[in-house]
């Protein structure tokens, strides 16, 4: 076995450790600490196939970024872990039954490329720079099917903004370029008067 | 060099390329770690001068010792966990915080030569790792089991995704002009234009045509190391210290180093990516890595006389300046980057 096989196995032993304590840590946020494992080893695995761009954009956007926000949210829940494990047994056969056709689909992709049923092989590792030659395909022979999916990408923020962003009456944020432009003159009211004499008008202090 | 690897063949045979790299990556870690050290000295200086005080003067001649007593205290002193703290994850997150910050330094180019790692995607990695760099303080905040503490590293982890898009956003222009996103081609394109062929180069780095970005870059560099004004993170008046409140001893110490060690990270980023690298700024004065380091050293003054003069931002106007005025000037200048770099007065050819 070569080093490589070493350091597979390895990761892969990782990958399935981390994924199996996704669901069955208690905590939630540790469930979470464990899924940012998980995809830090899917990016070693895919470093070693060499597909480097695509290993370092799973960490950099899910581990990064999406997973930061998972956490800050998992953080902020209130979650009662006995009431979360009530419906268990009531839920498992559906959730079985969803989990054997994700593997089945899987089975059948991988099982088919492995055993040469499709016609269309995973192209022979480039040698050039991985992120020209992913640019390359996305914007010429996939350039449709990646504009789709950024369409609908765009559709999903448009909607969450319109779903959060709708202007509430109570709402005290204040408008920054209100601020910067305020002058002094709208805050104080200087009045020039003539002095006055205070012995009658008003009581000395002490008095 | 190459002797050396001769004699650490003859001495080690097999095992060679292994102690070489680890060699190597102790080359950059220790003088960091000192930098990192000598780092604090110099923002107590600094500070002090620039608010007319004298600053730390009492341990060693011009109190140059300061540094090293303060790490000797700090290793001698106990680590109290918190009741209640989930001890294991309390444990991990300083760990997690400075790891990042010395990882990314493998594809950092200190010369033409002079680079640990010179990969493809450096410039990725690079954002990569240092993103992983928020987990230290989110996880410290919620182990720590404290409210001040969990509120630091919620406003850390909400200000630190913000600047990352800003941050990514100035990069995709930086790799644009640069046409790669290997470190060391970045800084060898900046040697190139109409401004380094008439000898000064220094008007060819990457700041200049891309100024608005230069300063977007900076600014968030500054907002993603959590240093003032944007140090919410801490902010010592609001929130006690923030993320790592409950910390002492080593492991507050490791925090203090992790935030030290992104600054000269994101500074020499900057350096590499804004500003030439180990690049000459005029062409009658050699190239070389004292380059770099004096780059480092000037933004590093730069991150220091920031702190000495503005008050801390408040919250979310911090917010607003990441989400509404950075990221859509980032966007904007995307397209006018393309624009220019397919028009006819494309200098980046």
């Amino acid at each position: 076995m070569d080093f490589k096989s070493v350091v597979f196995y390895l990761f892969s032993a990782v990958l399935v450790f981390a994924s199996l304590r996704v669901i069955t840590a208690r905590n939630p946020v540790r469930a979470v600490l464990y899924l940012v494992l998980a995809f830090v080893s899917g990016g070693g695995i895919w470093m070693l196939l060499e597909a480097e761009f695509l290993a370092i954009t799973l960490v950099l956007v899910y581990v990064g970024a999406v997973m930061v926000l998972f956490l800050f949210v998992v953080m902020l829940l209130d979650i009662n872990l006995d009431r979360l494990r009530e419906g268990f047994w009531s839920y498992l056969p559906l959730g079985a039954t969803v989990g054997a056709l994700m593997a089945l689909e899987m089975g059948v992709v991988i099982g088919g490329s492995y055993f040469d049923l499709f016609e269309n092989r995973v192209p022979a590792l480039v040698t050039d720079s991985n992120v020209k030659e992913i640019g390359r395909l996305i914007y010429t022979d996939y350039v449709y099917p990646f504009e789709v999916a950024s369409v609908i990408l765009l559709v999903g923020i448009v909607a969450a903004i319109a779903l959060t962003g709708r202007q509430r009456r109570q709402t005290k944020a204040m408008d920054p370029a209100q601020q910067v432009l305020v002058k002094a003159s709208d805050r104080v009211r200087l009045v020039s008067m003539p002095s006055e004499k205070l012995e009658d008008s008003v009581p000395q202090a002490g008095e | 060099m190459a002797a050396l690897h001769e004699f650490l063949t003859s001495l080690f045979g097999a095992a060679t390329p292994t102690i070489w790299i680890v060699l190597q990556i102790v080359a950059i870690v220790l003088p960091l770690m000192a930098v990192v050290a000598y780092l604090t000295y110099a923002e107590r200086k600094i500070i002090g001068f620039m608010q007319v005080r004298i600053g730390p003067d009492r341990v060693g001649y011009w109190g140059l010792l300061q540094p090293i007593a303060d790490a000797l205290k700090l290793l001698v002193k106990e680590i109290i966990i918190p009741t209640g703290a989930d001890k294991a994850l309390f444990l991990l997150a300083p760990i997690l915080s400075i790891v990042p910050a010395l990882a990314a330094w493998a594809v950092i180019p200190f010369s033409d030569t002079l680079i640990l790692a010179d990969v493809n995607a450096g410039l990725l990695y690079a954002m990569a790792v240092s993103s992983l760099g928020v987990y230290g303080i989110i996880l410290a905040g919620w182990a720590s089991n404290s409210k001040y503490a969990f509120l630091g590293s919620m406003r850390s982890a909400a200000q630190l995704i913000s600047y990352e898009v800003a941050m990514g956003m100035a990069l995709i222009t930086v790799l644009m002009v640069s046409n790669s996103l290997n470190l060391a081609d970045i800084v060898r394109a900046q040697g190139e234009g109409i401004f380094a062929s008439h000898g000064v180069s220094f008007f060819s780095w990457n700041w200049l045509p891309l100024l608005p970005m230069f300063v977007v870059y900076l600014v968030s560099g500054v907002a993603e190391t959590n240093r003032a004004p944007f140090d919410m993170a801490e902010g010592e008046s609001e929130i006690v210290a923030g993320f790592h409140v409950e910390y002492s001893g080593m492991a507050f110490a490791i925090f203090f180093l992790a935030e030290y060690a992104n600054m000269i990270l994101v500074s020499a980023l900057t350096a590499t990516l804004f500003l030439g690298g180990w690049l000459s700024p005029v062409s009658f004065l050699p190239d070389g890595l004292f380059w770099l380091l004096a780059k480092i050293s000037a933004l590093l003054f730069f991150f220091l006389w920031i702190r000495a003069t503005f008050p801390r931002y408040r919250y979310d106007q911090v917010m607003r300046l990441g989400w509404k005025v950075f990221i859509p000037l980032c966007l904007v200048w995307i397209v006018v980057v393309g624009c220019w770099m397919m028009s006819p007065w494309n200098i980046w050819k």
